[in-house]
């Protein structure tokens, strides 16, 4: 009897299993816009990238940029997606002022591409393949400028026409961290593909969220709500965490979830419900009669699969088994292109690939953070890093020079030579000079010396330390640790 | 004879003896139009600089006045599809086939009247107020093409543009006694055309007849890369096809066709057209177009559900009509839409927006959009079938002549079954044409339908240019 008194929530908070599928739109980065000729450029002034057809002027056509299309195959291949053999377009009806011919043109019923895969790597390390339900190209719409002086909303159509792809994995991501891995991995691959900035501030990249919530082990879905106004993979992340919060607390307390759109707050950290299932649109979707559907020929599809590089995964397998390098390394190295270029360029100049590692993900990789700079757009070039690290394998630069030095001709542009000799960074390996710092040493630091001579070995990593500081770097750090150690030696035998 | 009586291929032969010009015969329209037009209402506005400050220039190969409807893009000249939403809407850019046109030096005079944005088969639903039938100002002069048969029919042009979704070309031209063509879907260039249904427009000459037919549609056809739908073959020198000459060719007479509810005059005049053109060598068979009963159905569905979108962008935020109402419980962007809509769309239109909406809404797409296309599948088929043995097929164009201004009015059904004969040629994409082929007993003109395959109007041309050598119709001209 006494244990039916307490009432326990059906499923306690920690049995939950979270639930998130993702839609990604990404603007592709085409010369020109989806269905007309002009220009697809960003931050332009309002209403200089228009046309007739754009702005879907009364009388104007749409025609297919193939370009756009050869994009779409492009991410389509990438992601191991089957490829529809035709190229068919659909009308989404709805009204909004961004959107001037009262319709969207996209794709519904058949996609560009579909039941595909990405492999992703979860914060633990571990990969795991998620499943993409379809990818399906669109025009974008144009953007609301409000103008609160005059209480009125403007609009810009430069945006109109931006070719979209739009990306959907299936909900088999389980947390809002996973799905964070995820977007990192699909942000990776389009990254390789060249196919658009991936930038989600400048709204190249979007990310709307389906989340919900089930009993752990349920094969049923739990009610979903969609996710939108993220404005970076973080804010995706931390939206879903407040999302998958609420969502287990409303059902805790024996609530239920409603389908509905939230939108995520970024100041208030929180989601506001935007509209319920009750009021979402119908969009009237049906075949859009001004594109006819055609074929993809096999020889497109041949062109554009032979247009696509090597892929993140396939150079991570590749950099782990050519290279030897740990799957720490070759990650953060493939994790960007310009990184992989360089370190395989290194690589061709100098064979210890392990060392070029070491000096590619640190001191590279922190100083131009530090300086904020893109690996991209540096004049560093593979040739100045091995210059640098073949110094200090021939004694030529001790490794604080060598960083100096690096530091030094990212400052500067300088080449790597002029740099260590303008700066007098070389390193001092003759051995009158060295003894002459090592003699003052011993005579500043006596009871440091003391201590060596009691058998105190490590002291001596002091007294070294003094004199690179002395040197200001450039002593020859081993060097300098055999003239202490037989001068001290020395003394004692006198 | 005047000038503006006159088709365009004798006004070319005077020009070319040098026994008119450009300019004579410019003032010979317009003169004509000031004369009658108060009567017949065929343009809802002349061209700015139509009015003869500007000359025509003097080397243009065809420098033929035109009148253009209203639904066709000018750049700089108002086109408003003859609807208060597009009041003010001046296109910054020619239709393909107005540029084509002005290439061949044509003089464009005005804007013909037409049933809002095409809805209709009586010019009737015009914000400019209905077009007369020249040859009986009490009737209608059909639609939605009114104007540019009325404008033909009373030498107001030498010739026009129409456009043709359901019969607008064809059924007005029927009406006025006059010829219009439909091109096969494809055939001519849609980019500046105002849409109604995309997938069953296309802009088509009318004429007085068809050597002047095919002297105009030479002009305005071909691919054309700004439109996706239009078919990038060759166009034929349609003059070669104007032979009188039928001898051996087989003509199919549907019989689904001829039941119930044509006129009996109709009738008559279809079997005496079909007995010269018998003399001339053709030979005719009965056959079956299965599925004809469907048509109307079909393509009230699809028709509607396409211009339920087309005419979404009418919304007041960049061009054309906005309207406010004080009503503050309202969002003010809400409030824009519904007043804008409300006061510029006409009755039919707005008709059509909820007969298309509904057929396209979640839940009822299955039953109505979805079969609407199956259907139209199937009445392509039947065509397909017929012409694998036949080189065309004879209808007549409508099943009455023009009725009464006002008559169908207040009833939406009697006036869709006006374009009973012309609607399976869209929905099928196949060329059509409808020439005059004799009167009524209070002398209104009927219309001789000819169908061919796709992209064979040549077939048409011949057929029906064998007709007009041996029949007197087209030389009639209305009585003003």
């Amino acid at each position: 009897m006494n244990q039916n008194i307490e009432q326990k929530p059906a499923c306690p908070a920690g049995r939950y299993e979270t639930v998130i599928g993702l839609e990604v739109h990404l603007q592709l980065s085409t010369q020109t816009k989806i269905f007309c000729g002009c220009a697809n450029v960003f931050g332009r002034e309002p209403n200089t990238q228009t046309c007739p057809v754009c702005l879907g002027l009364p009388g104007t056509l749409p025609v297919l940029n193939k370009m756009a299309l050869e994009y779409a195959l492009k991410i389509a291949m990438a992601l191991d997606c089957q490829i529809n053999p035709v190229i068919k377009f659909d009308r989404k009806n709805y009204y909004y002022p961004d959107l001037p011919k009262g319709y969207q043109i996209s794709q519904f019923d058949k996609p560009v591409a579909y039941d595909g895969y990405l492999w992703m790597t979860t914060a633990d390390g571990q990969t795991k393949k998620i499943n993409i339900k379809r990818a399906h190209l669109e025009e974008d719409a144009g953007k609301l400028v409000h103008d609160d002086r005059n209480n009125s909303s403007l609009v810009d159509y430069n945006r109109t026409g931006t070719p979209l792809m739009e990306i959907v994995s299936e909900p088999e991501l389980h947390s809002p961290q996973e799905a964070y891995d995820y977007l990192q991995a699909l942000k990776l691959t389009l990254e390789y593909l060249h196919v658009s900035d991936c930038d989600m501030e400048k709204g190249s990249l979007r990310c709307d969220a389906n989340v919900s919530i089930r009993e752990a082990g349920a094969k049923p879905f739990g009610i979903k709500t969609e996710l939108k106004n993220m404005n970076s993979f973080k804010a995706v992340r931390t939206a879903l965490e407040f999302e998958e919060k609420r969502q287990r607390e409303v059902v805790a307390s024996g609530g239920r979830i409603i389908q509905e759109t939230r939108l995520w707050s970024e100041e208030k950290e929180t989601t506001i419900a935007m509209r319920s299932k009750e009021e979402a649109h119908d969009y009237r979707y049906f075949p859009e009669p001004d594109l006819v559907p055609f074929k993809i020929s096999e020889a497109l599809i041949e062109e554009v699969r032979r247009s696509i590089p090597e892929l993140p995964r396939q150079k991570f397998e590749r950099f782990v088994g050519e290279y030897k390098l740990s799957e720490y390394d070759a990650r953060i190295i493939i994790a960007d292109q310009h990184i992989a270029h360089f370190f395989e360029a290194c690589t061709k100049l100098y064979g210890d690939t392990k060392k070029i590692c070491n000096w590619l993900n640190g001191p590279l990789l922190q100083e131009l953070n530090a300086r904020k700079m893109d690996f991209k757009n540096i004049k560093f070039k593979p040739e100045d890093l091995v210059t640098i690290i073949r110094k200090v394998d021939q004694n030529e630069l001790s490794n604080l020079s060598a960083k100096e030095t690096l530091k030094q001709v990212l400052d500067t542009g300088k080449d790597v030579v002029s740099v260590i000799r303008d700066a007098g960074l070389a390193q001092v390996s003759d051995s009158s000079a060295l003894e002459g710092i090592v003699d003052e040493l011993i005579r500043e630091h006596q009871n440091v010396v003391a201590q060596i001579r009691e058998g105190k070995a490590s002291a001596i990593g002091f007294l070294v330390g003094q004199a690179m500081r002395k040197s200001q770097g450039k002593a020859n750090p081993k060097m300098i640790g055999e003239i202490i150690q037989r001068k001290l030696s020395n003394k004692n035998d006198a | 004879m005047k000038l503006n009586e006159l088709t365009a291929h004798e006004l070319l032969d005077l020009l070319k003896a040098k026994k008119t010009t450009p300019r004579e015969i410019q003032d010979a329209v317009l003169t004509r139009i000031q004369q009658s037009d108060q009567q017949v209402k065929a343009y809802v506005r002349l061209r700015s600089n139509a009015s003869g400050e500007q000359e025509p220039s003097g080397d243009a190969s065809i420098p033929i006045p035109i009148g253009i409807k209203d639904n066709i893009c000018v750049i700089g000249e108002p086109t408003t599809c003859c609807s208060r939403i597009l009041e003010g809407f001046k296109p910054p850019y020619d239709a393909t086939v107005i540029q084509k046109l002005k290439e061949s030096g044509a003089q464009l005079i005005g804007s013909t009247n037409m049933d809002e944005f095409a809805f209709g088969s009586s010019t009737e639903n015009s914000c400019y107020g209905p077009t007369r039938n020249p040859w009986n100002k009490a009737c209608v002069p059909g639609g939605s093409s009114g104007g540019s048969a009325a404008a033909v029919a009373s030498s107001e042009a030498i010739w026009a543009l129409g456009s043709d979704t359901g019969g607008s070309i064809r059924q007005p031209a029927s009406f006025c006694g006059v010829v219009g063509l439909k091109p096969t879907y494809g055939r001519v260039s849609r980019y500046g055309l105002i849409a109604f249904a995309s997938s069953l427009d296309q802009i088509g000459p009318i004429t007085k007849d068809v050597e002047d037919s095919a002297l105009l549609l030479g002009i305005i056809a071909g691919y054309d890369e700004r439109d996706s739908t239009s078919a990038d073959l060759p166009v034929p020198d349609y003059t070669q096809a104007l032979v009188n000459d039928v001898k051996g060719l087989k003509i199919g007479i549907p019989k689904e066709y001829f039941v119930e509810g044509i006129d009996p005059q109709v009738r008559e005049a279809i079997n005496a057209a079909i007995d010269v053109l018998k003399k001339r060598g053709a030979t005719f068979h009965e056959i079956s177009l299965a599925h004809t009963e469907y048509a109307t159905a079909t393509y009230y569905i699809v028709a509607t559900a396409e211009a339920s979108s087309n005419l979404a962008r009418y919304d007041g935020v960049q061009y054309g009509l906005r309207r406010h109402s004080k009503d503050v419980r309202k969002t003010p962007l809400i409030d824009m839409y519904e007043e804008t809509r409300d006061v510029g769309l006409g009755n039919e239109a707005k008709r059509r927006i909820m007969l298309g909406t509904y057929s396209l809404s979640s839940g009822y797409y299955d039953d109505y959009y979805l079969k609407g296309l199956k259907v139209r599948t199937l009445i392509k088929q039947d065509f397909d079938k017929a012409f694998q043995k036949l080189d065309a097929i004879i209808t007549p164009t409508a099943p009455t002549t023009a009725f009464k201004i006002g008559e169908k009015t207040d009833d939406p059904l009697s006036m869709y079954l006006s374009d009973i004969y012309t609607i399976s040629a869209n929905l099928s994409g196949i060329p059509a044409i409808s020439i005059p082929c004799g009167f009524s007993k209070d002398r209104m003109p009927i219309g001789l339908q000819i169908l061919a395959k796709p992209f064979d109007e040549a077939m048409l041309f011949r057929i029906a240019y064998t007709y007009e050598q041996n029949t007197p119709w087209h030389k009639e001209r209305a009585p003003l």
